[in-house]
């Protein structure tokens, strides 16, 4: 299972999967975090030692399924609630800069 | 008469509030003056709003006046600045999240408020709750109290420190993987944290939603049953909140350990801790033993794997959550973006703090394509195993006694250039958040420079009461413990 890109795992692009994460970083982030983040990573890979072909992932410790709640509308945050929050706002909507030409 | 907040537990301010020795005003004045006094140098709180404090207080003497009933009636409380009160900031200790203010309650704060408690304050702690030292506040350094030159621990640092330093009667704090129970410890006091669905984590800004519990600070372990006793069962605003019956916790602290079995996991009593906690943890084994229980040798095999685990897991979780701070609806938006997805980048460079930004692009890394398996799929199969663990012993014994960290508090500084470093810190508290277990943390003593240790029970799921009441008779049986001297 974890033979998987053996030689490409050992070094995480940071720039790479900072862009991935909408997350801008300084040059010397990008620096600071690599030799950091190369450790942490090395050290990650210790799961590495066990054999897990039989064994069956758990996401959450208590096994729940299927919750549900009646079918009935109920009232929200008022739509002044929401937008006071709001950074920047136009006629009770999010503004944002233009996405489109 | 004069009131002192320092050393007072929830139990007598009630008895206090019950017999008319005071009025909840009078107590919510003295401790708003202690705060304004110790937290210039403490840094346990981010926002405290006086008026608001002062007129919940009067509402609570008013209703009691009328007769009306509420456990914690007039009570002053803390909370964790990652949990929403209603009109008050909740900036999770991040710039991000700079000028927000809640508009609802969280369900645990709610039910605070439905037995009458007053919401004093919003306490430091780790960005988002990721750190273990409080220095990753966004905003500022929290100090221990019992030593200013170190740190309280953390993420709930903070709540922690405000505790131990006689600026709250209790706290709320959260535990991801170890945030509530490693800085009562490091403070001296004591931290639950409950069973994963215990209590709803509706209105908590999630970490990492697998593993985040919201639990009580105290100082002592009668008062954090009392808390759960509020806080616990389900939440229809949390699909994750299990319905399963809440037992009055408070009929459970016996004062005695007769027929109980205490496990004492030999993975968590290793080479390379600091021998004064190994030291202090095996002088209360030995009195839980003399308090009639049996103690047991157990072993939890894949404990070495659980800080790489917990750290892929926690990580990929918090990356996932955070996707949410994009500066476009709430909080901090940076300026001169030319489009969104430049005003995502800019938003998230300013708006975050460096342990933060490493978190997001560790949690992106492991779930990214082609890595996925080897972190991600991998690390919930190893929790799989770890979970099992626990099954294992909890069949053998009904509580598990050990360490909470393995060092004693550390000086301000120290480690916060080394991530790796802090991260292995965590090594016994993270497997109670993997296996969705309870744990608990008491003071058990303290080092030759007189900071604070402390030890964990860890119980079965949903059996708070097995670890209560062994933390209970415990810390009946261990007396005081002088911090300092």
């Amino acid at each position: 299972m974890a033979a998987l890109d053996k030689e490409t795992t050992d070094k995480i692009d940071v720039a790479y999967v900072a862009r991935l994460a909408r997350l801008y970083l300084a040059d010397t982030e990008v620096q600071t975090f690599q030799g950091q983040l190369d450790h942490i990573v090395g050290y990650m890979k210790k799961i590495d030692e066990l054999d897990l072909s039989n064994v069956e992932p758990t996401s959450h410790a208590v096994t729940l399924q299927n919750v549900f709640r009646e079918d009935v509308v109920k009232p929200g945050l008022a739509v002044e609630q929401v937008m006071a929050n709001a950074p920047a706002q136009v006629s009770d909507q999010f503004q944002v800069p233009k996405i489109i030409e | 008469m004069s009131l002192s907040i320092a050393n007072m537990t929830i139990c007598e301010a009630i008895a206090l509030l019950e017999g008319k020795q005071c009025t909840s005003v009078e107590l919510v004045s003295v401790l708003l003056n202690e705060i304004r006094r110790i937290d210039g140098t403490l840094g346990a709180y981010l926002s405290v709003d006086e008026n608001d404090a002062v007129s919940q207080a009067m509402a609570a003497d008013k209703a009691r006046s009328e007769g009306r009933k509420g456990r914690l009636l007039g009570i002053p409380l803390a909370v964790k600045d990652v949990l929403n009160v209603r009109g008050q900031p909740c900036t999770c200790a991040s710039k991000i999240l700079q000028g927000y203010i809640a508009p609802y309650d969280a369900t645990a704060v709610a039910m605070l408020r439905r037995e009458g408690a007053v919401l004093v304050g919003r306490t430091n702690m780790d960005e988002f709750a990721m750190g273990s030292s409080t220095e990753n506040s966004g905003f500022k350094i929290t100090k221990n109290p019992r030593n200013i030159a170190y740190v309280p621990g953390g993420s709930s640092g903070g709540s922690a420190a405000a505790v131990a330093g006689g600026e709250a009667i209790a706290a709320l704090g959260t535990d991801t993987g170890g945030s509530i129970r490693q800085p009562a410890a490091f403070c001296g006091c004591v931290g639950l944290k409950p069973t994963y669905g215990r209590i709803s984590r509706y209105g908590l800004t999630a970490f990492a939603s697998s593993l985040d519990q919201i639990g009580p600070i105290t100082k002592n372990v009668k008062d954090a049953a009392v808390l759960l006793g509020v806080m616990a069962g389900r939440d229809e605003m949390d699909s994750t909140s299990v319905d399963v019956p809440v037992p009055d916790y408070l009929t459970s602290l016996s004062g005695d350990l007769k027929g109980m079995k205490l496990g004492l996991p030999k993975e968590y009593f290793v080479k390379g801790m600091d021998p004064e906690v190994e030291a202090a943890v095996r002088t209360a084994v030995e009195v839980c033993g003399g308090l009639g229980a049996e103690v047991v040798e157990v072993s939890l095999p894949h404990t070495d794997y659980a800080i790489s685990t917990y750290y892929i897991i926690a990580t990929a979780e918090a990356s996932a959550n955070l996707a949410r701070f994009d500066g476009v609806r709430y909080g901090f938006r940076a300026a001169g973006a030319e489009d969104p997805i430049d005003m995502y980048g800019k938003t998230r460079a300013a708006g975050f703090g460096a342990e933060v930004k490493r978190r997001i692009i560790l949690g992106t890394y492991v779930l990214s394509s082609g890595y996925y398996d080897a972190y991600y799929l991998s690390a919930q199969k190893v929790r799989t195993l770890i979970k099992r663990d626990f099954e294992n012993v909890f069949m053998q014994c009904d509580a598990l006694l050990t360490p909470v960290s393995p060092t004693v508090p550390y000086k301000i500084g120290e480690t916060s250039s080394d991530p790796l470093r802090m991260y292995l810190g965590d090594i016994f508290t993270v497997t109670a958040n993997l296996a969705g277990i309870c744990g608990l943390s008491v003071p058990c003593g303290m080092s030759s420079q007189g900071l604070p240790i402390g030890l964990q029970v860890l119980g079965p799921a949903f059996r708070e009461e097995n670890i209560l009441r062994a933390g209970h008779a415990y810390e009946s049986a261990r007396g005081l413990i002088r911090y300092g001297e």
